[in-house]
């Protein structure tokens, strides 16, 4: 572990919303997180794994259900911590100017007009933004809108300096560029912040600029790892111990049941999360023209091939490339195998099929592995009328998932239950019903 | 040579600010020496009922007495409404309460409030003339101060989580909070929501600066009182420059407040990327050139939000954040809630006393009065309907008619309905209607507006590559209305029918009721019912009528316009 006492720790921190019935929809399990001087910290999990809950929770923002934030030992109730976050949407004041955004928080720390300007033309120009000091946000581009973000969050001299997604709304090669900026400053000792702590779902992201990596798994957000990177800085994204460790998070993550061992050359530090029960199962929100997108890619390739190798193929992000390959994964059409996935002979058949055999091969798949479209179909034939009001199914599904995720699961359902012609939906009235009789 | 003509162009340009500052200055002197002078006539002893002269030349000074009272109302109920917006925003407990109580207050009809508040304030200073003036600003305050509060409420609840995170990360100050992050942000909606108040402001004018409550008759120099005199005494040409006078105000007011206001809240615009049109105006550009104003804002307004914003701040920072309340607030706060219920409690009950005085015949008069007034504000909504979105669209789908006709249409909103009342009753009762069938037409006045400027927005709002598929599909007329257009300018014309139903609700007290020519018209309706109840100073009718009013506005809100309201945001939702 790292050798100095952490600045922010989190002891056994929960969320969770307790329901009517008095049971408990969990979003964050337990979970034991410390940050340490002199890191660069990055929590990775896709997205609605609870990584941004777990950074307000650290900053202070949001309080846990159970468990505690200590901040230098101390309780974080009743004090506010010294961090400054940068944010995905940047969250900038469209009235004021960037001068104006940038001095707002020294005015909170009643700063006298002098200082205040002092300080914040000294970081703008350290950001790159001299010049721009009276212009509005709007002027600005999505690259040079975060630089204001970064030069708000470190004129207050923070300690630990938070980051939710800073680069994901903007273009790849802003992106990399403010990346390698970011890194810059914090190499160069440029940057007042002793730690930073950025949530990311880009794996590669992680990896080029973390000193340690946390991956969190979901439903609810758990650790599944918990490393040190052990590669110097500059890092090469062609180096082998680089794509040795994308690879690595990538298995984690799509076979979060499965214990993975850290490639060996480093320390392994891998803090595996306890194996969770099996709980309902649960559709990722994937479309089928996109399993079948995927399937026929993957014919093209020999039927075979790298995760890794595959979402680069497709310049997807994790984020986007994991439902669609849990659904295929579900759906029995491919299987995976140590981070590679092999198109099964269903697989084969339904992605060579023209689009009514599909169809028909959709609906076998689909009634033989997921339950929630079995239990809706049998629902319905039980039924005289052929017909249900989604709220009976929306009911169901709340007994296991959070209000929202339950919508979402119902909507996946019902996409794909019109797709495999399975049964249809009159959104109007709100109501399944089977189209044959 | 280039030197002189720049020299000349500063020199010009200079010349032009002096000017403006000259020309600020001015106003503000002569509108501190309005206040003071009026101030003295309220301060001066009570006259009960002042005779309201009908000679043109009084014009001005009525006119400048109507003024003051809406601003001093529209002031009340500016801060109002950021107070109450703002607790209803961030007390959850109270928001229970408080948001539900909005919607009955904003059905009640300004006239109901009449006696309670004109008796309390008359009793409060019974030797002064500023009691009844007090009571009319308190009038139409009870018009303006609604939906203010609202807009206010539904911005802070709008705010987007990073940016309210922003704030609370960087540990703003309740005053910083305030003027950099909320007021900001609903900017835009108070400035739209202040217009439609002071509209509704010299809407209800009429009815607040004279009336006659039981033996007593209140008159108020005003506009209103002016126009109400001329239509009693049923002097066409008084009426006319009555009308030619407020229209003259509002117009004025159009071009050097709102204008102005919308104007300059567009910087408040929460967009990430600036947009190609903005709104502009010529006063505003003026003002800007003022020196005389920069200066003040750089040595007086700006210094002074410093020394508050690092006041509070400071001070923040001196005591813990998320200090809990001390015992002694918290229960200072229930002992408050307590005696707020019980005061509502034994109203209530009160209430319910005066109204079980109520006769067999008055219930009856009440039940047909609802049906009546029910009726009547149908078929308004209906004609409207029908006139306005063939209309509208029209206008909407033809950028160049939009051009000429929305700037017309605006004018002949902004003239408050109930100023035209008198010029519409000469023409009908000449032609031998009643005011029956005159009342729709004194509600479609109001109401059709609303109709036709939500029918231009939503119809201009329909992307034009839906109309070019209409178009290459050869759609048929009632396919294109039925497929494309209705669909499309759905939740556009929701919004206008919902505030055509509520300003035609309220305006039934003025249409259906109307002094003219020295005797009262009036019409079954429970409008009628509550302005007769005031005049004749029977409160247990008064209240009654009041409580059916608000019911069937509330039940109607939520039973037809809240589900349609769903529907449009749901299923009709035009989304990129």
């Amino acid at each position: 572990m790292a050798p100095s006492e952490p600045i922010i720790e989190a002891r056994a921190v929960e969320k969770f919303y307790p329901q009517p019935d008095g049971r408990r929809i969990e979003v964050i399990a337990p979970t034991d997180l410390a940050i340490y001087p002199g890191q660069i910290v990055a929590l990775l999990g896709a997205s609605g794994s609870g990584k941004s809950t777990l950074l307000r929770m650290l900053a202070g923002l949001a309080r846990p259900s159970a468990g505690e934030v200590l901040w230098h030992n101390r309780p974080l109730d009743g004090q506010a911590p010294d961090v400054a976050i940068v944010f995905q949407s940047f969250a900038l004041f469209p009235w004021l100017t960037v001068l104006g955004n940038v001095e707002a928080p020294l005015k909170a720390r009643g700063e006298s007009a002098a200082r205040r300007r002092k300080r914040a033309l000294k970081i703008l120009d350290v950001v790159g933004l001299d010049g721009f000091e009276t212009a509005y946000p709007k002027e600005l581009s999505g690259g040079m809108k975060q630089r204001v973000g970064f030069a708000r969050a470190l004129v207050v001299e923070p300690e630990v300096l938070f980051m939710d997604e800073p680069f994901s709304a903007l273009d790849v090669l802003t992106a990399e560029n403010l990346r390698g900026e970011l890194l810059e400053l914090w190499l160069d000792r440029k940057m007042p912040a002793r730690a930073i702590f950025i949530v990311t779902h880009n794996i590669e992201e992680a990896v080029l600029l973390a000193d340690r990596i946390i991956v969190l798994g979901r439903h609810p957000a758990h650790i599944l790892t918990d490393f040190q990177v052990d590669l110097e800085h500059p890092r090469d994204r062609k180096s082998g111990r680089f794509v040795e460790l994308v690879d690595y998070i990538y298995k984690v993550l799509t076979q979060p049941k499965i214990e993975h061992a850290l490639p060996a050359v480093g320390p392994p530090h891998a803090a595996l999360a306890e194996h969770h029960a099996a709980r309902y199962q649960m559709l990722p929100h994937a479309r089928p023209g996109g399993i079948a997108g995927l399937l026929e890619l993957m014919i093209d390739r020999g039927g075979r091939d790298d995760i890794y190798h595959l979402a680069d193929e497709l310049a997807m992000e994790v984020d986007d490339l994991l439902p669609i390959i849990e659904a295929a994964t579900l759906l029995g059409f491919i299987r995976l195998e140590e981070g590679d996935a092999e198109i099964t002979p269903e697989g084969r058949a339904f992605a060579a099929a023209d689009i009514l055999t599909r169809k028909l091969l959709f609906k076998d798949a689909a009634l033989k592995h997921v339950i929630l479209l079995r239990q809706i179909e049998r629902a319905l034939r039980a039924k005289a009328d052929r017909a249900l009001p989604d709220d009976f199914f929306r009911d169901i599904l709340d007994e296991h998932f959070g209000e929202e995720e339950a919508q979402r699961q119902l909507s996946t359902a019902i996409h794909w239950g019109r797709y495999g012609e399975i049964f249809d939906y009159d959104a109007g009235g709100g109501r399944l019903f089977l189209t044959e009789p | 040579m280039t030197t002189p003509t720049i020299t000349n162009a500063i020199f010009r340009e200079r010349a032009k600010s002096r000017l403006i500052d000259l020309f600020i200055f001015g106003a503000t002197l002569a509108i501190f020496y309005l206040i003071l002078s009026i101030g003295r006539t309220w301060l001066g002893p009570f006259t009960p009922a002042a005779p309201i002269s009908r000679n043109p030349s009084a014009l001005p000074a009525y006119a400048a007495y109507s003024l003051l009272r809406i601003a001093i109302a529209y002031a009340l109920s500016l801060a109002f409404a950021l107070v109450y917006g703002y607790v209803a925003a961030y007390r959850a407990r109270a928001e229970r309460l408080m948001l539900p109580l909005l919607d009955v207050l904003q059905s009640i009809p300004v006239l109901s409030f009449l006696p309670g508040v004109m008796l309390a304030m008359v009793a409060l200073f019974p030797r002064r003339e500023i009691g009844v003036e007090m009571g009319a600003i308190l009038l139409i305050f009870t018009g303006q101060a609604w939906n203010l509060a609202f807009s206010f409420y539904s911005s802070l609840k709008g705010i987007p989580r990073e940016l309210d995170e922003a704030a609370r990360i960087n540990r703003f100050s309740w005053w910083q909070r305030f003027t950099q992050l909320e007021l900001p942000y609903s900017a835009i909606g108070l400035v739209w929501n202040s217009m439609m108040s002071v509209a509704g402001g010299w809407f209800f004018l009429m009815a607040c600066e004279m009336f006659v409550l039981g033996s007593r008759d209140f008159r108020l120099p005003g506009l209103g009182s002016y126009l109400q005199t001329a239509a009693s005494a049923g002097d066409t040409q008084a009426i006319l420059w009555g009308l030619g006078a407020m229209i003259g105000v509002i117009v004025m007011l159009d071009q050097l407040v709102w204008r102005p206001l919308i104007a300059w809240s567009d910087k408040f615009k929460f967009e990430q990327v600036e947009s190609a049109v903005t709104p502009r105006s010529a006063a505003l550009d003026m003002l800007r050139l003022s020196n005389a104003l920069a200066f003040f804002q750089r040595k007086a307004v700006a210094p002074l939000n410093e020394r508050i914003t690092l006041f509070f701040a400071r001070r923040a920072d001196a005591r813990s954040e998320s200090e809990p309340a001390s015992r002694w607030t918290r229960w200072a706060a229930r002992a408050l809630a307590a005696i707020a219920l019980a005061g509502i409690g034994y109203a209530v009950v009160k209430a319910i006393l005066l109204m079980a005085h109520l006769s067999g015949g008055e219930i009856g008069e009440l039940a047909r009065g609802a049906v009546a007034t029910f009726l009547r504000v149908s078929v308004a909504l209906l004609i409207g309907a029908a006139w306005a979105i063939p209309a509208g669209v029209k206008i909407g789908f033809n950028p160049r008619l939009a051009r000429v006709a929305q700037p017309l249409a605006q004018i002949a909103a902004s003239v408050p309905a109930t100023a035209l009342f008198p010029v519409v009753l000469l023409v009908l009762i000449q032609v031998g209607g009643g005011l029956g069938i005159a009342s729709v037409l004194l509600l479609l006045l109001g109401t059709q507006w609303y109709i036709l400027f939500n029918a231009i927005a939503g119809a201009m709002a329909i992307p034009s590559d839906l109309k070019e598929a209409a178009s290459v599909f050869r759609f048929s007329r009632a396919d294109r209305w039925r497929l494309l257009i209705l669909p499309g300018i759905f939740p556009h014309l929701i919004t206008g029918m919902v505030t055509a139903a509520g300003g035609a609700w309220n305006a039934s007290i003025i249409a259906e009721y109307f002094h003219f020519k020295g005797r009262i018209l009036s019409t079954t309706g429970l409008g009628a019912t509550i302005s007769h109840a005031t005049d004749t100073g029977a409160f247990d009718l008064l209240l009654a009528a009041t409580v059916v009013m608000a019911a069937m506005v509330v039940t109607i809100n939520r039973l037809v316009w809240r589900r349609l309201y769903r529907l449009a945001e749901t299923r009709y939702k035009l989304e990129t």
